[in-house]
């Protein structure tokens, strides 16, 4: 039921904006304590190579010098650090410090020291005797390579996934719809291509940090900055066989995290050193160990074959896919099927639907959970070939879409078939509102007044489009839950597991809690994502907070009305439905008293007790949010520049609960889908070596590249979300590669099939084009 | 030992040698500088040093010697006022970089006359934003500027 709010689809600034701003203690690295041990880790130069032997007698010599562990002081538990769901739908192949390095970058040994200085001293002072292998390092001669990446023993998947590590393979996956093959066979036109994606970094300001210390009951406490301080717990646990009920973790402010953070990366190192010393430690990753020793985007090769009828039908779809999940498996297998099930539903007509592939083990930099997690490669593949196709049949790439792309009321195949390493589930699409999302886009980009292109001698202008779908959350796998506290005086405690690391979640939780209690967004204090004081919930990722999190705020908000309800009737000595709630006062015919009256009542005075309503909530389906998104460039034919005048985006996230966040996501995830879309290299050397790993080579867009973005909303209403949410997190992201190749296509007629687009990509595919004229 | 005026009392420290001012002021709990790249590409780590932005995580604490050192903390009225712009604007997120943004928008009013889109850009050129796309920071930067006027 649409009703107008108060507090819910407002634009209130965000809860903690303020403190921020003015440099308050809240980050993990500001709450560390001040005599910490401060770890530094020494890792491989190696990209494949096993430990011979390791001396650290001269290091442990160093005055300062707390311990040096190495993989001898770690037992061999295969984990893997994904931050998912348990069981995990990655494999466990990963233990704490291993006798084998296998990506430049990997864990040797790690130093705990009174001071950065004396840690660093102490690095240098180890030294290491490598048995060096040849790597693995070009992801498509790593299947069935003679250089196995895992030859170890102990490692193993928690259920089938694919896993095959003698081939090379972290997790593999295929699924059909009828006859891909004989379809394509009947189609008339067919086109063909391969795509390629690179290895983005997430680039979160603060880099990965966390803090451990032994407090007074011999706890084990854990600030990290984290995506899943819930499932960091489960996984320490498991690593150093630590009972989970001597483990807290809490997540402070953190300074971004875009799937980076959803794994941990020194939490086990910390933890292990703190039990071991009983002293508090800390680790803060230098942004070179953020680019070389943490996690990128699942680099890609998108094998596409489209069909259609010459009217303009889309028969078929068939995907290969071959995924590079470098040295150890997180989220090999789901990030792989998201590249399948969260795009290949945006064309749901087709007759036939194939889509397969494997993911591969190198010796690179693992790849990981990454905003927009395999959505944003298909996407680019996808969205390409869809105007490869328009091209071919002569006809409107935006009518190829109308005629083809999912609408309100439909579903597809796909959606009961592929789910996140497991089945997926049915359902119907109650709000698609993609078809005028594309339509007002096209009006606010004034689409067919630029299209195709405008000439102005060697500069020439064009508009370049695509569609995209996402999600909301992992139905019946990830659960949020959130307890809500009247205190005296009437204010509430909104308590979530739901993990806020910039995106505005606490804020949002709030609205909704505010909206269901009728109260003011400043009589809710929020905290979030403290593994002993606040109730679970899976973690900041897979596009879930708002919507399975939000269900869980909406649900305890309403079961804390029904409280204060009954304990009103009991008050004004009326049955409950004789009373009128606005938020601030219970009325009854003859009698009323004010919710502050009545808290301080049952805090003191009369029948004593404290309320306190705690629900939770998990899907039942991932109702997707979806957007239009047009970009408008300026490309010069003769240096093959680029400039981006500005970026359309219609999103249908059903009500949004907050506007003006929910446009910050979508314009983040906007730039971010620009980076990769243009200026982020990730190129390696023939040996496995990072080039680009520091902020003056890997280039991400500043002020000087984004001048203008064009966001809006569609009219929506999601009867399952909160108020009518969806959430928004990731859909952002999706389209700006497909729409930029798009967009230079239409510009200068070159169809560039790899991420990212620079200029000299467009130069040298102008220049061959000339040359074959 | 160095001295310096930070926020406007004058501070003594001792230091050690070779080392960088970020490190000097988060031991002695001024926070707001943080470390984002140590390649002073991201600006988190901002200070200003007479006035005039510089990135803290590169800078020697003895260069500092007799300068005046400003941190957000040393403008705290400024960056509340630019703050509930911010939150108008939808322009907060993760806010690692809000700090060295506001340091730096306070250098930019201090020194520019004529503050334009392209003025606030050039700004804000040396501030890495993951988070928001840079476009509602812009905006809320010259509302908050024009509410000064």
């Amino acid at each position: 039921m649409k009703t107008k709010m108060a507090t819910v689809n407002q634009p209130h600034a965000s809860k903690d904006g303020k403190g921020i701003m003015m440099g308050r203690k809240a980050y993990t690295d500001d709450l560390a304590p001040a005599d910490a041990l401060i770890l530094k880790v020494l890792r491989s130069p190696h990209a494949f190579a096993k430990i011979k032997s390791i001396d650290t007698k001269n290091a442990l010599k160093i005055p300062g010098v707390e311990c040096v562990l190495t993989h001898k002081d770690f037992k061999r538990n295969a984990h893997t650090r994904a931050g998912q769901g348990y069981p995990e739908p990655s494999p466990h192949d990963k233990f704490p410090i291993d006798e084998y390095v296998r990506y430049i970058g990997d864990e040797v040994a790690v130093v705990a020291a009174i001071d950065e200085k004396t840690a660093i001293k102490a690095i240098a002072a180890i030294t290491v005797d490598y048995d060096v292998f040849t790597p693995v390092t070009d992801f498509e001669k790593a299947k069935n390579n003679q250089t196995l990446v895992h030859p170890e023993d102990g490692i193993y998947e928690m259920f089938p996934i694919g896993f095959d590590p003698k081939k090379n393979l972290a997790a593999g996956y295929h699924m059909e719809v009828a006859d891909v093959e004989k379809t394509l066979k009947e189609s008339d036109v067919v086109v063909e291509e391969s795509f390629y994606t690179q290895a983005q970094a997430h680039v979160m300001l603060e880099p990965h940090t966390v803090n451990a210390q032994i407090d007074y009951n011999d706890r084990l406490v854990i600030h990290s900055a984290t995506q899943t301080p819930f499932h960091v717990r489960r996984i320490i646990s498991q690593v150093l066989e630590v009972p989970l009920s001597k483990i807290r973790v809490i997540k402070p402010r953190v300074g971004g995290g875009f799937g980076g953070k959803q794994a941990i990366h020194g939490e086990i190192l910390a933890a292990k050193i703190t039990l071991l010393t009983g002293k508090a430690t800390k680790m803060v990753y230098t942004r070179k160990e953020v680019f070389e020793a943490t996690y990128t985007r699942h680099p890609m090769r998108l094998d596409l074959k489209i069909g259609a009828t010459k009217d303009g039908k889309i028969t078929a779809i068939d995907c290969y896919g071959l995924s590079d999940t470098g040295a150890y498996g997180e989220h090999a297998l789901t990030v792989f099927m998201v590249t399948g099930s969260k795009v290949l539903p945006l064309y749901n007509k087709v007759d036939a639907v194939r889509f397969h592939g494997d993911v591969v083990y190198t010796n690179r930099t693992p790849a990981g959970a990454y905003r927009g997690y395999g959505a944003i490669q298909g996407n680019f593949a996808l969205e390409s070939i869809i105007d490869m196709l328009a091209a071919k049949l002569n006809m409107d790439p935006i009518k190829l879409r109308q005629k083809n792309m999912i609408a309100e009321g439909e579903t597809s195949p796909i959606f009961e078939i592929m789910g996140e390493g497991t089945e997926g589930t049915a359902m119907y699409m109650e709000t698609c509102k993609l078809d005028y999302c594309l339509t007002r886009g096209l009006k606010l980009s004034q689409w067919y007044h630029t299209y195709p292109r405008k000439v102005h001698g060697d500069k020439v202008r064009a508009q370049g489009m695509a569609i995209a779908m996402q999600g909301s959350g992992i139905p019946y796998i990830d659960m949020g839950a959130a307890t809500i506290k009247l205190n005296d005086d009437g204010f509430y405690n909104l308590m979530v597991g739901a993990t806020d690391i910039g995106q505005g979640s606490d804020t949002i939780l709030a609205q909704i809690a505010a909206e269901g209690l009728k109260t003011d967004l400043e009589n809710v204090a929020v905290y979030s994502s403290d593994s002993d004081l606040t109730p679970f919930d899976a973690g900041a990722y897979a596009s879930s907070t708002t919507y399975v999190s939000g269900n869980a705020v909406y649900k305890a908000a309403k079961e804390m009305e029904k409280m204060l309800l009954k304990e009103a009737a009991r008050v004004l000595k009326v049955d409950i439905d004789a009373i009128d709630f606005d938020g601030e006062t219970f009325k009854s015919k003859d009698d009323e008293i004010t919710l502050k009256d009545l808290s301080n009542q049952l805090y003191y005075n009369d029948e004593q007790k404290q309320l306190t309503a705690t629900a939770s909530y998990v899907g039942h389906k991932s109702p997707p949010p979806f957007m239009a998104g047009i970009i408008a460039i300026e490309v010069d034919k003769a240096t093959g520049e680029f400039e981006v005048l500005d970026y359309t985006s219609v999103v249908d996230c059903g009500v949004p609960i907050n506007p003006n966040l929910a446009k910050g996501q979508v314009e983040g995830g906007i730039v971010q889908g620009l980076g990769m879309a243009a200026y982020e290299l990730a190129d390696r050397t023939k040996n496995g070596k990072l080039i680009q790993a520091d902020l003056l080579n890997y280039k991400i867009p500043t002020t000087m590249e984004i001048k203008t973005l064009t966001t809006e909303f569609a009219a929506s209403y999601e009867e399952s979300g909160p108020y009518g949410a969806k959430s928004v997190g990731e859909i952002g992201i999706d389209t700006p590669p497909a729409a930029l190749a798009n967009a230079i296509y239409n510009a200068v007629g070159v169809r560039i099939t790899s991420l990212p687009i620079t200029p000299e990509k467009i130069l040298s595919a102008i220049k061959e084009k000339e040359n074959m004229q | 030992m160095v001295t310096f005026e930070l926020n406007g009392q004058i501070k003594s420290f001792h230091i050690d040698q070779g080392e960088f001012l970020i490190d000097t002021l988060r031991r002695h709990h001024v926070v707001s500088p943080r470390r984002g790249c140590d390649t002073t590409s991201c600006g988190v780590c901002t200070v200003l040093i007479d006035d005039q932005p510089m990135p803290s995580c590169a800078l020697l604490t003895a260069r500092v010697n007799d300068k005046k050192v400003t941190t957000v903390e040393g403008i705290a009225d400024f960056a509340a006022e630019l703050s509930a712009y911010f939150g108008k604007e939808g322009a907060d997120q993760c806010g690692f970089c809000n700090p060295g943004i506001a340091l730096s928008v306070y250098a930019m009013a201090q020194t520019e006359e004529n503050i334009d889109d392209d003025t606030i850009r050039h700004y804000l050129v040396g501030h890495l934003c993951r988070c928001s796309g840079y476009v509602s920071q812009t905006k809320a930067i010259k509302a908050f500027l024009e509410g000064r006027k």
